[in-house]
């Protein structure tokens, strides 16, 4: 069971509360797409993909960048087992979408990026550190039913 | 081997001269961030009394990475020929893991981020990624 301080706990629902999650969840997707271009493999349905404009402009990406926030915002609720609450998203990601688990870490990166531009300097290292920790327990989670 | 483009050298060119006034204070953003995200990363610097954020060493390291940026992009095009005395220094003096290449390559991202927001736009930032990878294998070159 992963152990959070207080001030993790309460710097991570601070962000939660504070972001826009169709603006972050669209942001995100859309600069992992785009920063990642090969991650655009899982997202053949999507239509055009072929430049950053398609991108950022394509309803499919802003309609995914919300289900991903959804799949978060669970996590953010179930904060002290997000294993458990992830079991059937893991199995979901492995066995019918077949992702490659590293990718976890690259739309991580963007979220942390996306969340960093949307919350300025109030994005200190503890709180990017806490926030960090967060993604780094929901990707460990996802990643549990692969084996 | 992702090789830069003329377009990313441009990209990186143009948003290295907005953010060059800020560099000292960008890389000690980005260092400290890295010492508090990244604990692991503190063996390098035991030497120092103080690695917290905004402390002396962390800012004097931080402005001295920075002028390590700076000169890579002076040398974007033929980074390996131009990193050549960096990359035999952290290779034999430093030693430090490659690894951290990347984790202090993802703080700087973090920062300019936070201070640009307008302008390190998703093109933007896969150029500008694009090149610090880049420059993480010039500075890799001669290890082994």
């Amino acid at each position: 069971m992963v152990k959070w301080s207080d001030f993790e706990r309460a710097a991570i629902q601070d962000i939660f509360s504070k972001i826009d999650y169709d603006v972050v969840g669209r942001a995100a997707f859309s600069r992992c797409l785009i920063v990642y271009p090969w991650t655009q493999r899982y997202f053949g349905s999507f239509g055009n993909l072929y430049n950053a404009a398609a991108i950022t402009s394509n309803p499919k990406v802003a309609a995914h960048g919300k289900v991903i926030m959804a799949g978060l915002e669970k996590a953010l609720t179930n904060m002290d087992d997000i294993k458990t609450t992830y079991k059937d998203l893991s199995v979901l990601h492995s066995e019918k979408l077949q992702v490659d688990p590293d990718n976890f870490n690259l739309l991580g990166d963007c979220l942390t990026i996306v969340v960093a531009g949307q919350m300025g300097a109030a994005f200190t290292p503890e709180v990017q550190g806490a926030f960090q920790k967060f993604l780094a327990v929901v990707v460990a989670s996802l990643r549990k039913q692969y084996y | 081997k992702m090789s830069l483009t003329a377009k990313d050298k441009e990209t990186v060119k143009a948003f290295w001269a907005k953010v060059a006034p800020k560099a000292e204070d960008i890389g000690q953003d980005a260092l400290s961030r890295m010492l508090v995200v990244y604990p692991q990363t503190k063996t390098y610097f035991s030497h120092w009394k103080d690695m917290s954020p905004g402390s002396a060493p962390v800012k004097k390291h931080g402005a001295t990475v920075m002028g390590g940026v700076a000169e890579a992009v002076a040398k974007i095009d033929d980074l390996t020929a131009g990193l050549l005395s960096l990359s035999e220094l952290h290779a034999f003096t430093l030693r430090v893991d490659p690894a951290n290449f990347k984790i202090l390559a993802h703080n700087i991202l973090v920062v300019f981020a936070i201070k640009f927001p307008s302008d390190f736009t998703p093109e933007v930032h896969v150029a500008v990624d694009k090149f610090l990878a880049a420059l993480a294998r010039a500075l890799s070159e001669k290890y082994r």
